[in-house]
């Protein structure tokens, strides 16, 4: 297994660098500049929303209703700015409150009645999306304010403000996890929830918070969206849950829980940046493109599961040894 | 018998050597050989050059320290693990290495301490649990069913072959454990720690159960920590420590002491250490009248120092009571005075605010969680204080994680190994760890020595002294009466929910706990 063990260690930057490697090889217009910028700015809501789904993972649970809460940010937002005629930064937090509170009233659904989260939250899922439809009537709301755009559109230097976004939200992920001792409580309840619980940790309020971020952080991705395409569509952020859940699991965010760490995460969303960027600048059809991804998925849980079921004898072993 | 390990079988020509050596090992067949066993995993030995001969039909011991080597040898027995070198010879056929289905069809068959069952199915169809009786391709439950209830008839156990096996007591579900490999035809029935999970009354049937399968030809290798079983079941002793076999003894010419010295490797001086300190008249918890989870009317008290236990059967409501008075489940009436002070805490965190720590049942469910490091485990339930403004201060927490593994001399390689890879003993000493970090005044200790090799019991009768003599109060469930007797000022014992007497140390007798264990009426409660 001398082939695994880089893998383990460096996780998916030598899975990303392999990749960025061909694709610098094969396209000319990879390794430019500008279209590195580009990457990242189109990764920028990606890694934005899988802080919030790493969380809800971390704890054992997921996290399906991802790209409907951002459809329902984009509606709320668009309407309120387009119909409501309220301003901009009005109907941002406006959005922002209302994702929140979806992704709390998930958590507490999940934990309160003790439902299992995938089912929880396909239902929230498919209820979002036909609310965002019975409000716009399935028609586009565009017209925004000047200024707006900023938010998907602008630069600071050369550097796009959704990349700024996202590190900004990356940086306060890594932070929760690696310095609060609330993060450090993801972890617990994610390996073993009746410890947590006997340890006097409140697993019903960690699981409130954790499916509250996954909506605050969505809503975030949602409102760089809607700046981006300039316009609010109740097909907005379709299927993204799955993009997210892909490189989230790519980023070494066990399926179980209890296991990962933000910043492979970073590489995981890189990993489906590049791909999805290299795969357009190689001229391979959308539909092509969805197969990669699935494959990939498959790829990183299989791997994933496949670390799991070896036991880590070795360790253990010598561990009992030194007793 | 050392002198005579050279020539086992030349060694009977005097004394009491010939009445034993033929009962064991001058005529009887050996059906289970093992030479020259080793096995190495990276940096650890796990078996160095074991040889075992074990005899037809006899019931042999295998007892060991955690992780000397116990279940490597068994699961190179059913062929879960190969062998680095040696041989195995069963039946007379030599094998470098087993395959579980080569094992299985030579004989062999191991029970664990997780069964194998599938709870959704029925009894017959977990005995017969991928071989299933069928006409065509229809299962026969009707012809499993029979099969079955004629191996429990055999076994003289009354088990309905059509119950579910989730509906079955854990004692029940050995059973069947039992009746599957007994329809494999097993000759060689290996027992991992088969009377852990069992009641005192549940052991015996055991005990039957064994003598039985003996009686029919079953060659029994029993694996176990508790040496008085041993002692009082087995034919011969196998003792290893440290990937090696120290000795084989008849076990007639042994006794625990010196099983305990060869197991340890060092002579351990008293079982339960000596308390230097005596108990106060301060009451910290005082119980009365409390309802709820199943309890009716406990009533008791603990006194700063004292260590009261809690004894009773499995399902008499020991740990229940345990969740009440931690939070974990609500009380209906009464009341818990804590400290002068009456509580009612409804929830794990509240009653850790006010000074209550529980070490739980399931060591490695509910105590520690496996997957995290020594450091995070024993900061667990004080992360908020170690924090400020959120953030943890990690030289704060390594500094009292670093200091309560020298205070508990808890060994593990570093603070960053994940709790999982160390020994139960060491496990358990980072669940007492993390409460004492929690600055506690009553600690809850449920079977706190479950699973826990000798050396390591010792240390944490040791450490529960240390904690009376500091003038903290201790509750102490076990389902182990000496160890209750050894170690506690005085005991309650529980039968079906209520307290069935309170007995202090001068009054300790086993009989009378158990007779009070099992639901005679209530003698000497206080008021």
């Amino acid at each position: 297994m001398k082939i695994f063990e880089p893998l383990r260690r460096y996780g998916m930057y030598v899975v990303l660098l392999f990749l960025a490697a061909f694709f610098a090889a094969t396209s000319e217009a990879f390794l430019v500049p500008a279209n590195l910028f580009n990457v990242a700015r189109q990764v920028s809501m990606l890694g934005i929303a899988a802080v919030g789904m790493a969380f809800v993972l971390l704890v054992g649970g997921i996290d399906l209703s991802i790209g409907s809460q951002i459809t329902m940010v984009n509606i709320v937002a668009a309407w309120m700015m387009v119909e409501g005629h309220q301003h901009p930064v009005v109907a941002c937090a406006a959005a922002l409150a209302a994702s929140s509170l979806v992704g709390f009233l998930n958590g507490w659904t999940i934990a309160s009645f003790r439902m299992p989260p995938l089912i929880v939250t396909l239902c929230t899922m498919t209820i979002l999306e036909g609310l965002a439809y019975i409000i716009s009537g399935g028609i586009p709301i565009f017209g925004f304010p000047r200024g707006f755009s900023v938010i998907g559109q602008g630069y600071v230097g050369p550097v796009p403000v959704p990349v700024i976004i996202m590190v900004v939200i990356l940086a306060t992920g890594s932070f929760i996890l690696e310095k609060t001792y609330f993060g450090r409580y993801f972890y617990a309840v994610g390996c073993s929830e009746e410890a947590a619980h006997l340890s006097g940790i409140n697993v019903r309020r960690v699981k409130y918070l954790v499916y509250t971020l996954s909506g605050l952080f969505a809503g975030i991705a949602g409102i760089v969206m809607l700046s981006r395409t300039n316009s609010g569509q109740a097909l907005a952020g379709k299927g993204f849950e799955l993009d997210v859940l892909t490189a989230v699991v790519l980023g070494g965010v066990s399926v179980n829980g209890g296991q990962g760490k933000i910043n492979n995460v970073v590489a995981g969303v890189l990993i489906l940046g590049v791909l999805g960027n290299g795969l357009v600048l190689l001229n391979v059809s959308q539909y092509v493109q969805m197969v990669t991804k699935g494959a990939v998925l498959l790829l990183a849980v299989g791997f994933d599961c496949y670390q799991k079921s070896r036991p880590r004898e070795a360790a253990r072993a010598a561990a009992l040894a030194y007793d | 018998m050392r002198a005579c390990k050279a020539g086992r079988r030349g060694c009977s020509s005097k004394g009491r050597d010939t009445a034993r050596l033929p009962r064991t090992l001058g005529q009887a067949e050996v059906i289970l050989q093992l030479r020259h066993i080793t096995k190495t995993y990276p940096g650890v030995v796990a078996l160095d050059d074991v040889t075992i001969d074990i005899a037809s039909n006899e019931v042999h011991a295998l007892v060991g320290e955690n992780g000397a080597g116990k279940s490597t040898l068994i699961k190179i027995c059913t062929g879960a693990v190969v062998p680095d070198r040696g041989t195995i010879t069963v039946g007379g056929r030599e094998f470098r290495s087993m395959t579980p289905r080569r094992s299985r069809e030579r004989g062999i068959a191991a029970i664990y301490q997780d069964f194998n069952l599938v709870g959704e199915l029925s009894v017959a169809e977990n005995v017969f649990l991928g071989r299933a009786i069928r006409r065509g391709i229809v299962i026969d439950r009707k012809a499993m069913a029979e099969a079955s209830r004629a191996i429990f008839d055999q076994l003289g156990i009354p088990i309905n072959p059509n119950e579910l096996v989730k509906n079955l007591s854990v004692a029940y579900r050995q059973v069947v454990e039992i009746a599957k490999a007994i329809s494999q035809n097993a000759r060689i029935l290996i027992m991992d720690e088969p009377s852990a999970p069992l009641t005192s009354a549940e052991v015996e049937r055991l005990f039957a159960l064994v003598e039985t399968l003996k009686a029919s030809g079953v060659t029994i290798i029993y694996v176990s920590h508790r040496l008085d079983e041993v002692v009082r079941l087995s034919d011969r002793v196998t003792v290893i420590r440290d990937g090696r076999k120290i000795d084989a003894l008849d076990t007639r010419d042994t006794d625990i002491n010196q099983l305990v010295r060869l197991m340890v490797g060092r002579e351990l001086k008293e079982t339960y250490p000596a308390r230097t300190s005596a108990v106060s008249d301060e009451v910290v918890l005082d119980v009365r009248h409390l309802h709820g989870n199943g309890l009716r009317d406990i009533s008791f008290t603990v006194r700063r120092g004292e260590v009261l236990g809690l004894a009773g059967l499995i399902g008499a409501g020991r740990t229940e009571l345990a969740e009440l008075i931690f939070g974990v489940k609500p009380m209906t009436a009464g009341t818990i005075a804590f400290k002068g002070k009456p509580v009612s805490p409804r929830s794990p965190r509240e009653a850790i605010d006010l000074g209550i720590g529980l070490v739980p049942e399931d060591r490695k469910r509910q105590g520690v969680v496996l997957p995290m490091n020594v450091t995070s485990n024993i900061s667990l339930a004080i992360l908020q204080s170690l924090s400020a403004a959120s953030v943890l201060k990690r030289r704060n927490e390594e500094r009292l994680a670093r200091r309560y593994c020298e205070d508990l001399s808890i060994r593990t390689p570093s603070l960053e190994q994940a709790v999982g890879n160390l020994s139960g003993g060491n496990q358990q000493k980072v669940v007492l760890a993390k409460w004492l970090a929690a600055g506690p005044e009553l600690i809850i200790l449920d079977e706190p020595t479950r699973g826990i090799d000798v050396g390591a019991k010792h240390e944490i009768y040791a450490l529960i002294n240390g904690l009376v003599e500091s003038g903290r109060a201790v509750l102490m469930i076990s389902s182990e009466m000496e160890e209750l007797m050894g170690m506690a000022d005085r005991i309650a014992v529980l039968a079906e929910g209520r307290i069935t007497g309170i007995v202090d140390r001068a009054g300790f007798d086993q009989e009378r706990i158990m007779h009070d264990a099992s639901g005679a009426p209530a003698r000497g409660i206080e008021s």
